[in-house]
C-alpha cells in the first residue's frame, strides 16, 4: 500500500514542478513584450513621467526575478493584479475598480458548468457507443459509426456548432442559439441556455472517447481469458460488461480524463461562437485588447486544468492496473 | 408534451417492430442461426434502422415550397446533402476505378486494394491542390476587390436577391465570395502547409539528433519539449500571438509570418517527441552500427541512413499534423486572431457570415454561405484523416 502512495505522490510533485515550469514559460513570454507594461496601458501619448509613476506603481522598476516570485506569490493567494482596462477605467476617476480574481471567478464556475454538463451527457454515450461498436464490430452499425465520428473528429468545433445552430436553433426553433447566463438564473433555464454549446462538446469529444474505448476493448478482446468465457457459452454482452470492461476500465479513463482536458481548448471557440460568458471569452476578448495580466491569468489556469486533468488520469490509470504499481 | 408522448409511442412502436421482425423471421427461415441466434438488442438495430432508412426517403421527396409560399429550407437542405454524399461516392468509385486502369503497376496495385472512403480522400486532396495552385485563373474577381454591390445573395436568382454575377452572392463589403473561397484555399491551405513542413523540419531534425547523440542533449531536449507541451495548444498560440501582434507593429513585419513561426514551434514538439521515439528505435539498429564504424559524420547518419527508415510513420504523422495545424490556424482566424484581413481566409468568412445562418428559415441558400467556408476547412481535413487511416492501416497491417 505504501508503494502506491509513493507513487502518486511522486506523480503530484511532478505536477507541481510542471505547473511552476510553466507559469515560469508564461512569465518568460509576456515580458518579451517589447517595451512594456506601462507603455501599453498609457499608449502612444504617454509622458514619461507618467509612464514612470505607472511603473513605480505596478513594480515594473524592480528585477525580473524578484517581479516573477512576486507575480508567482500572488496566484498562490488568488491576488492576481488588476487589468489594464480596469487601471484605465480607474485612471479617468471610475470609482471601484475590480480585480482580475472577481472578473475571472464567475465565468470559471460558469466555463465548469458548461464542461460538466458536457461531460455528464458526453462520458456514458461514449462508452456505450464504444461497447456496443466494439461487439458489432465490422457491421454497418460500426462502419457508419466509424465514418460518423472520424467526420466529427475532422471538422473545425465551430463547423459543428453552426450546423447545429442551423437545425435547432434556426430551422426548429427549440433551444437558444445565444446563450445568456446570469446570476440568480434558475437550474433548467440555466441547463436549456447552455444546451447548445454542450451539444457541441459532446459531439466532438464523443467521437475521441468513442474510438478510444472501441479500440481498447477489441484490444482485449484477442486474450485467453475472454476465449475462455465465449467458450463457456457466455452471451456476447456478457462477455463485455463482466470480463472485458474491468481491464479496459483504466485505458477508458484515461482517455476519459484525456478528453475532458481537450475539453478546456475546445472551450474557448465554442464559448465565443455562443457568446457563452465563461473563461474562454474572456481569455479570447483580452487577447483582442491586449490585456496582458489578464491573458496570463487566464493561460495559468487554463494550464494548470490542463495538467491536473493529465495528472488526474496518470494517477487513475497507475492505481487500477496493478502491473503499473511495480516501477521496473 | 405531445412531443414526448409521441416520442415515446415510436419508441414502444419499434420495440414490438423488433419484437415481430424477430419472430417472422424465425418462422419464415424455419429458425436459422442467424435468426434463431439474434438478440432482442439487435432486431431492434434492424428495426431501427429500417424506420430512418424510410423516415430519410420520406423527407426527401417532401415538397421544398410549403402551401404558404415560404421554402421548406429542412428539406432542401437535406436534398443537397443526400445528393452530394452520392456524387462523393460516384465520384470517389469513377476514380479508384480510373486509377486501376491508369498509371504504374504499383500506383494500379495500389487503387486495387483501396477502400473507397480512402479514394476519396485521395481525390479531395487533389482537387484542393489544384484550386490552391490555379487560384488566380480559377476565381472571377480579386480577393480583396470591393464590387459594386454588398450582401448580394448566393444562388444567382435576381428575383430573390441575387445576381448572376455572383453565383454565391458578395459580402457585408461587397467582394465576391465565390473568388475568396477559392482563394480561401491558396491562404489556408498554403501557410498550413508551410507550417507544417517548418514543423517537422525543425521537430524532425532535433528529434534524429536527439536519438543520436542522446546524453546531455537529449535531456534537455526532451524535458524543455515536455514543459511547452504541458500548454494547451491552442491555448499558448493564443497568449504567444497576443505578444507577437505588439512585436508586428513595432518591426513591420506581417503577422502572419509570426503566427506560422508561431504555430511551428508548438506543433514541432509534438513531431520531436515522434521522431525522437522512432528515431530511438532506429539508431540500436545493426546498419547504424556499421555506418558509425565507417566514420560517416552525423549529417550522413541523420538523413541518409534514419531519415529514410522512419519515413512511414513520419508520412502519416504529417498528414495528421497537418489536420491539426490546419485546424489551428482556422479557429485562430475565427476568433479574430490569425490571418489578417485583405487575405481571403476561411476561418474569417465563416465569423463574417455567420450572421447569415438566421435567415435560413426564409433563404435558404443566403445561410449556405458561412457553412461552405465553415465545410471547405472540414472537407479537406476529413479526407486527409479518410487517407491516413487507410495509411496507418495498411502499414501495420491490421485486419482486425
Amino acid at each position: 500500500m505504501s508503494s502506491i502512495l509513493r507513487i502518486v505522490l511522486q506523480r503530484l510533485l511532478l505536477g507541481l514542478v510542471t505547473l511552476f515550469v510553466v507559469s515560469i514559460i508564461i512569465f518568460v513570454a509576456v515580458n518579451a513584450l517589447p517595451g512594456d507594461f506601462a507603455q501599453a496601458i498609457l499608449g502612444q501619448g504617454a509622458t514619461p513621467e507618467s509612464i514612470a509613476q505607472i511603473r513605480k506603481d505596478l513594480g515594473l522598476d524592480q528585477p525580473m526575478v524578484l517581479r516573477y516570485f512576486d507575480w508567482f506569490r500572488g496566484m498562490l493567494t488568488l491576488d492576481l493584479g488588476t487589468s489594464f482596462a480596469q487601471l484605465n477605467f480607474a485612471n479617468f476617476g471610475g470609482a471601484g475598480t475590480t480585480t482580475i480574481v472577481d472578473q475571472i471567478a464567475p465565468r470559471l464556475s460558469n466555463t465548469l458548468f458548461l464542461a460538466g454538463v458536457t461531460a455528464m451527457i458526453a462520458v456514458p454515450l461514449a462508452v456505450t457507443l464504444g461497447i456496443l461498436a466494439a461487439l458489432y464490430r465490422n457491421t454497418a452499425f460500426d462502419k457508419a459509426a466509424n465514418m460518423f465520428t472520424l467526420s466529427s473528429i475532422s471538422s473545425p468545433e465551430f463547423f459543428m456548432a453552426y450546423v447545429l445552430i442551423l437545425f435547432l436553433a434556426v430551422l426548429n426553433p427549440i433551444l437558444p442559439s445565444l446563450s445568456n447566463i446570469y446570476d440568480g438564473m434558475g437550474f433548467g433555464e440555466r441547463l436549456q441556455k447552455s444546451m447548445l454549446p454542450a451539444l457541441t462538446l459532446t459531439l466532438v469529444v464523443t467521437a475521441h472517447m468513442m474510438r478510444m474505448t472501441r479500440a481498447a476493448i477489441i484490444n482485449l478482446l484477442a486474450s485467453p481469458y475472454i476465449e475462455m468465457a465465449r467458450l463457456k457459452g457466455l452471451s456476447p454482452m456478457r462477455v463485455i460488461v463482466k470480463h472485458a470492461l474491468p481491464n479496459a476500465l483504466a485505458p477508458i479513463i484515461n482517455v476519459i480524463a484525456l478528453n475532458l482536458a481537450y475539453l478546456i481548448t475546445g472551450v474557448v471557440v465554442v464559448e465565443v461562437v455562443f457568446v457563452y460568458p465563461g473563461i474562454g471569452q474572456l481569455f479570447v476578448d483580452s487577447v483582442k485588447t491586449r490585456d496582458i495580466p489578464v491573458v496570463q491569468a487566464c493561460c495559468l489556469i487554463f494550464a494548470a486544468a490542463y495538467i491536473l486533468l493529465n495528472l488526474t488520469a496518470d494517477i487513475l490509470s497507475i492505481l487500477s492496473n496493478p502491473r503499473l504499481r511495480q516501477p521496473k | 408534451m405531445s412531443g414526448f408522448t409521441w416520442t415515446a409511442i415510436v419508441f414502444l412502436a419499434l420495440l414490438g417492430g423488433a419484437y415481430v421482425f424477430r419472430l417472422v423471421g424465425q418462422s419464415v427461415t424455419s429458425n436459422a442461426p442467424k435468426f434463431r441466434d439474434m438478440t432482442f438488442g439487435v432486431a431492434f438495430g434492424y428495426v431501427l434502422a429500417a424506420a430512418l432508412l424510410v423516415w430519410a426517403v420520406y423527407y426527401y421527396f417532401q415538397p421544398t415550397v410549403l402551401d404558404t409560399g415560404v421554402p421548406n429550407a429542412g428539406v432542401m437542405f437535406f436534398r443537397w446533402a443526400v445528393q452530394g454524399f452520392i456524387i462523393a461516392t460516384i465520384a470517389a468509385f469513377l476514380f479508384r476505378l480510373l486509377g486501376r486502369y491508369v498509371g504504374t503497376q504499383g500506383t494500379r496495385k495500389l487503387f486495387r486494394q483501396m477502400p473507397l472512403t480512402a479514394a476519396f480522400g485521395i481525390l479531395i486532396i487533389i482537387l484542393y491542390a489544384v484550386v490552391a495552385i490555379f487560384a488566380g485563373a480559377l476565381a472571377p474577381y480579386g480577393q480583396a476587390e470591393i464590387l459594386g454591390a454588398a450582401n448580394v445573395m448566393a444562388g444567382g436568382d435576381p428575383a430573390l436577391g441575387g445576381n448572376p454575377a455572383y453565383p454565391l452572392g458578395t459580402d457585408q463589403l461587397g467582394r465576391d465570395i465565390l473568388s475568396r473561397l477559392i482563394y480561401g484555399a491558396q491562404n489556408t491551405v498554403g501557410i498550413a502547409f508551410v507550417t507544417t513542413l517548418l514543423a517537422f523540419f525543425v521537430g524532425g531534425s532535433l528529434g534524429f539528433l536527439a536519438a543520436t547523440l542522446q546524453g546531455w542533449l537529449d535531456q534537455l531536449l526532451s524535458r524543455s519539449v515536455d514543459a511547452l507541451m504541458a500548454i494547451p495548444s491552442l491555448i499558448f498560440a493564443l497568449l504567444l500571438m497576443t505578444i507577437a501582434s505588439v512585436w508586428a507593429v513595432e518591426l513591420g513585419v506581417p503577422m502572419t509570418i509570426f503566427m506560422i513561426l508561431i504555430i511551428a514551434l508548438i506543433d514541432s514538439t509534438r513531431v520531436y517527441r515522434l521522431a525522437r521515439a522512432v528515431g530511438l528505435n532506429i539508431v540500436v539498429m545493426d546498419y547504424i552500427e556499421a555506418a558509425k564504424l565507417r566514420g560517416e559524420g552525423l549529417g550522413y547518419l541523420v538523413f541518409k541512413e534514419i531519415l529514410p527508415n522512419a519515413m512511414a510513420p513520419l508520412l502519416a504523422e504529417f498528414g495528421l499534423r497537418f489536420c491539426f495545424v490546419f485546424l489551428t490556424i482556422a479557429s485562430l482566424s475565427f476568433l479574430g486572431v490569425g490571418i489578417q484581413p485583405p487575405l481571403a481566409d476561411w476561418g474569417t468568412m465563416v465569423r463574417d457570415l455567420a450572421p447569415f445562418i438566421n435567415f435560413a428559415a426564409f433563404a435558404p441558400t443566403a445561410a449556405i454561405t458561412p457553412l461552405l467556408a465553415a465545410g471547405a476547412i472540414a472537407l479537406l481535413t476529413v479526407a486527409v484523416n479518410f487517407v491516413v487511416d487507410w495509411m496507418l492501416q495498411k502499414s501495420s497491417g491490421l485486419k482486425e
